[in-house]
């Protein structure tokens, strides 16, 4: 094999949560957080993960990282298959992917200083002396931008950024070859969130690393991805580069959502397309395709059949539509219809 | 740049802060210290007994009267403490190294292991603690380790609940799930992670604990069925001290104020703790500590 195997590679992934009822815990359903889904991040990539809140891409980060076990489906950490791995055998691959959580206050520990937390993971895998013990540890407060008078300090005593900037550098002290960020910086304050995201990308081209970037917010995505997946109920809807993506989106969820993100340019303001009604409950979704209801373009084939998740022909971008295609000028509501 | 400060230290001076906790503390502290030192500061032996000082009314040589078998009261109260300290130390020792792994365990892994030990601890719930201790007690005997032995398994269910209650809600924490995905194992989970951030409820019912041995050792021993004597005890006191309530009234005074005050400064330490470090803790859902019935 010449190509390099992707850092990941997760196929056919599923994660259903039985609901169950009553006293003898009858599962009546399932809801299916997670319902078939396939990406490969190549070493060094960023690969971002959208969607709306309770589409599932929190619970594919929590699977990837064999938090919780997969009902189905393959995990490839750099080419090997971790899926049925048991917890002992797991635990050299967890030196290779790491996580950033989203809220800093909660993903540190309160009673440990700064330098216990970010030796940590070196203690766990019994390599804080071989890996430069607390010069590693400074090393890697330095690498992240924090003073070494940071290191007996409590969390309770750090800022948001600094905190974050902590959990980064606990997540860097194995040297992972890929990180999942969920929502690294959707609760720090807008100054905050650009010099967190910029000291990632910056950590990226020092350390060769690649990215699962979870987020909602698509302006900093545009900004730090080189591919997306769009999420939907469990599915990926729509998954291309970056620049083909934000140009030429080709899934109708995906189009709306663009159209949502603000555009500092005058006179394009507020042509958005507003969808009807809420995400419906991933325990009992919509038959056929699962954005039927609330699709512009849906037709009778659309509640019957769900579409596959296939390239569409002339991009390097992949869509689960009957109906894929550019956005059409008619369908862009006329800006006297426009919602504020 | 101002010294980081161990969030216990912190913990600990604001509860000090407080100034009935403040008085409370140095109450335990003193009287521990001098139940303690007792053979260096008190000239008495609490067993020497001098019928022709029998139930001497207070006095110069006598502080707080003689009882019925001319022994000095005081000097007897003092010893009396070590007795309720033992039982005290004793007691929570033993709830507390058995109830607080339980709940560790159970609430860790969950399932069956749960069920079975939680379904144990509510055994242990339903006995009424004093008849269970007069129960044991008629088994093996009168003694200060059985004693301490009962009140000790009657306060299992509460440390095994508290803990477990917190190890449910730490558990979905991310600092935990971190090093859950740093690969540590399910001891450095439950021992380095768990359990260090576990320790405020579980100090609470420590001291929670503590005041209810007192007590539940002075009933025993008021009941006729704590340590046989002559070893001094509170409730001993208590008990012989009513039978002479109309000929010596001084008789139960001490025995009752010191075991009042101590419960009282126990139960002021183990509020104003409750209160402070649920305010540390802010809003991560610190179980209440549980009420202990007698």
């Amino acid at each position: 094999m010449t190509a390099t195997p992707p850092a990941l590679e997760v196929s056919g992934l599923k994660k259903h949560f039985p609901v169950q009822k009553g006293l003898l815990k009858r599962t009546v359903a399932q809801v299916k957080a997670v319902d078939g889904v396939s990406f490969a991040i190549q070493p060094g990539e960023t690969l971002c993960l959208v969607g709306e809140s309770g589409c599932g891409k929190s619970t594919v980060a929590k699977v990837a990282l064999r938090l919780i076990e997969p009902t189905a489906g393959s995990i490839k950490l750099d080419g090997v298959e971790v899926s049925q791995l048991d917890a002992e055998a797991m635990r050299p691959f967890r030196k290779r992917i790491q996580i950033v959580f989203q809220d800093p206050y909660a993903s540190l520990n309160p009673i440990r200083t700064v330098e216990a937390i970010v030796a940590e993971p070196l203690h766990i895998h019994g390599v804080f002396d071989a890996m430069g013990g607390n010069a590693r540890v400074g090393w890697l407060l330095d690498l992240v931008g924090l003073s070494r008078t940071m290191t007996g300090r409590y969390p309770r005593e750090l800022s948001g950024g600094q905190r974050q900037r902590v959990g980064i550098a606990r997540a860097l002290a194995l040297e992972p070859r890929l990180l999942i960020l969920d929502e690294p910086v959707a609760a720090l304050d807008v100054s905050i969130q650009a010099q967190v995201v910029n000291l990632l990308m910056d950590l990226q081209v020092e350390l060769g690393l690649a990215y699962l970037f979870i987020a909602h917010d698509l302006s900093v995505v545009r900004h730090i991805s080189d591919r997306v997946a769009v999420m939907y109920l469990g599915r990926i809807v729509e998954e291309g580069t970056r620049d083909q993506l934000y140009a030429r989106p080709v899934h109708p969820y995906t189009q709306s959502l663009l159209s949502a993100v603000p555009v500092p340019e005058p006179g394009n303001a507020g042509r958005r397309i507003v969808l009807e009604g809420d995400i419906p409950n991933p325990a009992d979704p919509p038959g056929g395709c699962a954005f039927h209801p609330r699709c512009y373009r849906a037709t009778e084939r659309c509640t019957r059949e769900a579409p596959a998740f296939a390239a569409y022909p002339g991009l390097d971008t992949r869509v689960a539509c009957h109906h894929a295609g550019p956005l059409t000028a008619d369908e862009l509501p006329a800006a006297a219809e426009v919602l504020t | 740049m101002s010294a980081s400060q161990r969030p216990a230290l912190v913990a600990a001076r604001r509860v000090l802060a407080q100034k009935s906790a403040f008085m409370a503390a140095v109450f335990l502290l003193g009287m521990a210290l001098i139940a303690f030192l007792a053979p260096w500061i008190l000239p008495g032996d609490p067993l020497t007994q001098n019928l022709r000082h029998a139930l001497e009314p207070p006095s110069a040589a006598f502080w707080f009267g003689a009882d019925e078998l001319g022994r000095d009261i005081l000097t007897r109260v003092v010893y009396g403490a070590r007795t309720s300290l033992v039982t005290a130390l004793g007691a929570v020792a033993i709830a507390g190294l058995i109830g607080v792994p339980i709940g560790l365990v159970a609430g860790f892994y969950g399932g069956w292991r749960d069920a079975v030990l939680m379904r144990l601890v509510d055994v242990i719930l339903a006995l009424p603690g004093i008849l269970f201790a007069m129960a044991l007690i008629a088994v093996i005997g009168r003694s200060q380790m059985a004693a301490l032995v009962a009140v000790g398994i009657t306060g299992i269910p509460s440390f095994a609940r508290i803990t477990r209650a917190q190890v449910l809600s730490l558990r979905r924490r991310d600092f935990v799930i971190a090093v859950d995905a740093m690969g540590g194992s399910a001891s450095h989970l439950m021992f380095r992670t768990i359990l260090p951030n576990s320790w405020s409820p579980i100090l609470v019912q420590i001291v929670i604990l503590a005041a209810v041995a007192i007590l539940l050792e002075a009933a025993l021993a008021f009941l006729g069925v704590g340590i046989p004597p002559p070893t001094p005890s509170w409730g001993e006191m208590l008990r012989t001290g009513k039978s002479y309530l109309y000929e010596a009234p001084y008789y139960a005074i001490l025995p009752g104020l010191v075991l009042t005050l101590t419960i009282l400064a126990l139960d002021t330490l183990g509020r104003t703790l409750a209160t402070v470090l649920e305010d540390r803790q802010g809003s991560t859902g610190e179980p209440e500590p549980e009420g202990q019935r007698l």
